[in-house]
């Protein structure tokens, strides 16, 4: 047992360093470090710097783009990507359909678009969801039937993130309502323009217009969209759903968040002294410090584990746990970010007010602090919501 | 980075746990308690034939050379077994003590009948007045030639009735709660001047009050520094701190497997509880906390014998915090989860539940390490 990083681990973690100083522009950085929301042009010319180099999908196979690393090594890129901050990989394309394609779909679908996710000439977005099933995922209603060489489909998805800028959208479709529930799926690849798709946006409560509803009537998609067999797309799915849950720690950038709290908290005053000389706030930063180390460990034990295992697919049931804690950290971070604020939490910046041409409310460093924080409430619902994962525990892991 | 157990240390874990299920079950473990002295000498012995006594001591000392890492795996079955016996006080704070502070020729003279299991130690640092500060010594040791006279009283002294020779922190210097000036003595209980008293403490182990009347020690009783003995004390209570987050571990995973066993069996409406979702999920809260406490574990074993006083005790007031939080909400689930069984004194669990609740008094609870951790700059910002 040795928990340190070897010699050739610290190297690759300077060079993934020297990579993001040479290559990241800073004003990049900045936004993402103020806490604003990452935007599409940004998160695109990074994606294609990336796989200029190389390492757009490190962990997928060799032969599709894939870097060869070893599970430490990718969790270093993350973890170093997170912590710099760099624009994190769109995760609907690189670490969702792009997985379920390469293990499931036939060449022609690898050869269309796995070099297109790569370098996000796709934009991809997900639909599960629907507004009858969420938790119950596999209670899902929208139909596809066959028509010739085409199914047409009909339907609703929901929460679907950025679907505003999605080129492609992958389905969740009923093709047999004879059956159990889970055995009546399939997984069909979706074209965006195709007529009889349309995308409304959800705005959340933190202002927001991340989600939306997306609407399909009498949508034509061509058989040859059909990932795998028909009527197997719930394992697909599952599939899809475990390899979210190991990258949902997110360590990196809670450690991140954790450095931006420590140096507002210096500016911030409370009671006369910067509120970094608070006890009762250091306290409370420092629980929510020692929650992650012991995560991170957590994590690397998880990653070390697979890496013994090779990667089947199937993550340990374990992992439910980097997604519970995961997301109580990152929750409680943004909280403690919206408390250094203090009272300049409070003005509502509504970017989209037209024809607003005065000057940011001070301090700008603030805008961001609550909607964050309103925001960041989803992490514990979203990718099968922290109590999905504790029935996952409790049968699982547990045998109740 | 490997979490990998070598191929000795896994015979090490696999062999004691082997021992301890044949020799230690519950009701073994109430008549080891019930001994004269409130452990077994048939397992202490047991323990010694296996190596454990010699496990972290260098080879040349007449030791094994093992790492932080075979103490680990022996506190965590020790944990799990709720064992007695004075391996802590002997073999991992007056071990350290030997191994940290100790000179060739007193290396020389205790290491070995500590090996072999005939020497039994304890550590004298509670006051009435310290509470969990290290550095808060009213105890005297005045010059006297070339040794030192020894005046004070100290408290809650770990198996300090089965203990031969005491280390005892005392001041040589300054104030009371000056961290210069505090020396490290090694005390034989049979002294003059010496008394001992013993007790029962809440976890079924054993402690003891033990007062200093004009106790005369000689100048090779001295070890470290005697003017600036603190260093040497911290690095001790250190390695106790990542032990004792083992032996944690080892204790809620117990309790835990008692926990989801019981779910299993207890019926009530019909069904076992264990269908509950409001139970499991009350089953799987104490399961993160095991598997946080266990990562932490890792961490602290990792910075066990690090020379870095700052980046160690950084470590150890993480582990110790954790420990603290995630014990008592193992202990209290596994009490909760139980019903009025877990209530019962004949009954596992709530055993279980007070050793977790009075490895939080040791060495500081939960919120004194996260005090300290907080005021030193936290865990991340000095990284």
């Amino acid at each position: 047992m040795d928990l340190r990083y070897t010699p050739e681990e610290l190297a690759f973690r300077d060079e993934v360093r020297a990579f993001l100083k040479e290559n990241l522009p800073e004003d990049v950085r900045q936004r993402l470090d103020n806490g604003e929301y990452g935007n599409k042009e940004d998160l695109v010319n990074w994606s294609r710097i990336l796989n200029q180099k190389g390492w757009a999908v490190p962990h997928w196979p060799e032969k599709y783009g894939g870097t060869g690393w070893d599970p430490m090594r990718q969790y270093i890129f993350l973890e170093e990507t997170q912590k710099w901050p760099a624009p994190q990989p769109l995760a609907f394309g690189v670490n969702m359909v792009g997985p379920v394609i390469y293990t499931f779909g036939n060449e022609a679908q690898k050869a269309r678009y796995l070099p297109r996710i790569a370098n996000l000439d796709d934009w991809w977005c997900q639909g599960f969801s629907e507004p009858g099933a969420g938790s119950d995922l596999a209670s899902l209603k929208t139909r596809a039937v066959r028509d010739g060489d085409h199914y047409i489909v009909n339907g609703q998805k929901t929460w679907t993130t950025l679907a505003q800028y999605a080129d492609w959208i992958f389905c969740l479709v009923r093709t047999d309502t004879q059956v159990k529930k889970q055995e009546g799926i399939s997984f069909l690849l979706i074209d965006m323009k195709t007529p009889g798709i349309e995308v409304r946006p959800i705005v959340t409560i933190d202002g927001g217009r991340e989600v939306n509803e997306v609407f399909l009537t009498d949508v034509r998609v061509p058989v040859e969209n059909l990932v795998g067999e028909e009527n197997k797309g719930w394992d697909y799915a599952k599939f899809l759903l475990g390899n979210e849950r190991t990258n949902i720690a997110r360590v990196g950038m809670s450690k991140q968040r954790i450095a931006r709290i420590r140096e507002l908290a210096g500016k911030e005053m409370s009671r006369g002294r910067p509120l970094i000389e608070d006890p009762r706030f250091l306290e409370k930063l420092t629980a929510v410090e020692i929650e992650l180390k012991a995560l991170e460990l957590t994590q690397l034990r998880v990653v070390a584990a697979d890496a013994k295992r090779g990667n089947t697919g199937r993550p340990d049931p374990a992992s439910s746990i980097l997604k519970i804690k995961g997301s109580e950290i990152q929750q409680a971070t943004t909280h403690l970010l919206m408390q250094v604020m203090g009272p300049h939490a409070l003005p509502y910046h509504d970017h989209d007010i037209e024809g607003s041409n005065m000057p940011p409310i001070e301090p700008d460093y603030a805008a961001t602090a609550a909607p964050s924080y309103f925001n960041y409430r989803k992490v514990s619902i979203y990718g099968g919501s922290n109590e999905i994962q504790k029935n996952i525990i409790a049968k699982a892991v547990l045998g109740l | 980075m490997d979490f990998d157990l070598t191929e000795e240390q896994s015979i090490l874990k696999d062999s004691l746990d082997r021992l301890l299920t044949d020799k230690y079950g519950f009701e073994d473990r109430k008549r080891h308690m019930a001994a004269p002295e409130g452990w077994s000498a048939q397992m202490w012995a047991s323990y010694a034939e296996m190596g454990l006594m010699a496990l972290p001591f260098a080879e040349a000392d007449g030791g094994l050379g093992g790492t932080p890492v075979e103490t680990m795996i022996v506190l965590e079955s020790l944990g799990r077994a709720l064992a007695l016996e004075p391996y802590f006080p002997t073999v991992v704070l007056g071990g350290s003590f030997l191994r940290f502070g100790g000179n060739d020729d007193q290396r020389a003279e205790y290491i070995p009948a500590v090996a072999d299991g005939s020497l039994k130690l304890a550590l004298a640092q509670v006051e009435r007045n310290s509470r969990y500060d290290l550095h808060h010594v009213e105890t005297t040791a005045a010059k006297d030639g070339e040794g030192y006279v020894l005046n004070g009283q100290k408290s809650v002294v770990m198996h300090g009735d089965s203990a031969d020779k005491l280390f005892v922190t005392a001041r040589t210097a300054g104030g009371s709660r000056d961290e210069a000036g505090i020396g490290v003595f090694l005390v034989d209980a049979g002294t003059d001047g010496v008394s001992v008293r013993g007790y029962p403490t809440q976890d079924g182990a054993r402690a003891a009050e033990v007062t200093f009347d004009n106790v005369k020690v000689g100048a090779n009783d001295v070890f470290g520094d005697p003017e600036n003995g603190l260093p040497l004390v911290r690095r001790v209570v250190d390695a106790g701190i990542a032990a004792l987050a083992a032996e944690s571990v080892g204790v809620m995973s117990a309790m835990h497997a008692l926990t989801v066993d019981y779910l299993k069996v207890r019926k009530q409406f019909g069904v076992s509880i264990g269908q509950f979702q409001v139970l499991q999920h009350a089953a799987v809260d104490m399961f993160v906390a095991i598997e946080q406490a266990r990562s932490i574990t890792l961490y602290a074993t990792m910075m066990a014998d690090s020379e870095d006083e700052n980046e160690r005790g950084r470590a150890m007031h993480a582990a110790k915090a954790e420990i603290g939080r995630g014990g008592r909400l193992c202990g209290e689930n596994a009490i909760q989860l139980h019903g009025g069984v877990g209530m019962t004194m004949e009954y596992a669990v709530g055993h279980y539940f007070k050793r977790m609740t009075m490895i939080d008094t040791t060495f500081g609870d939960g919120d004194h390490h996260l005090h300290l951790l907080s005021a030193g700059g936290g865990l991340f910002a000095a990284a």
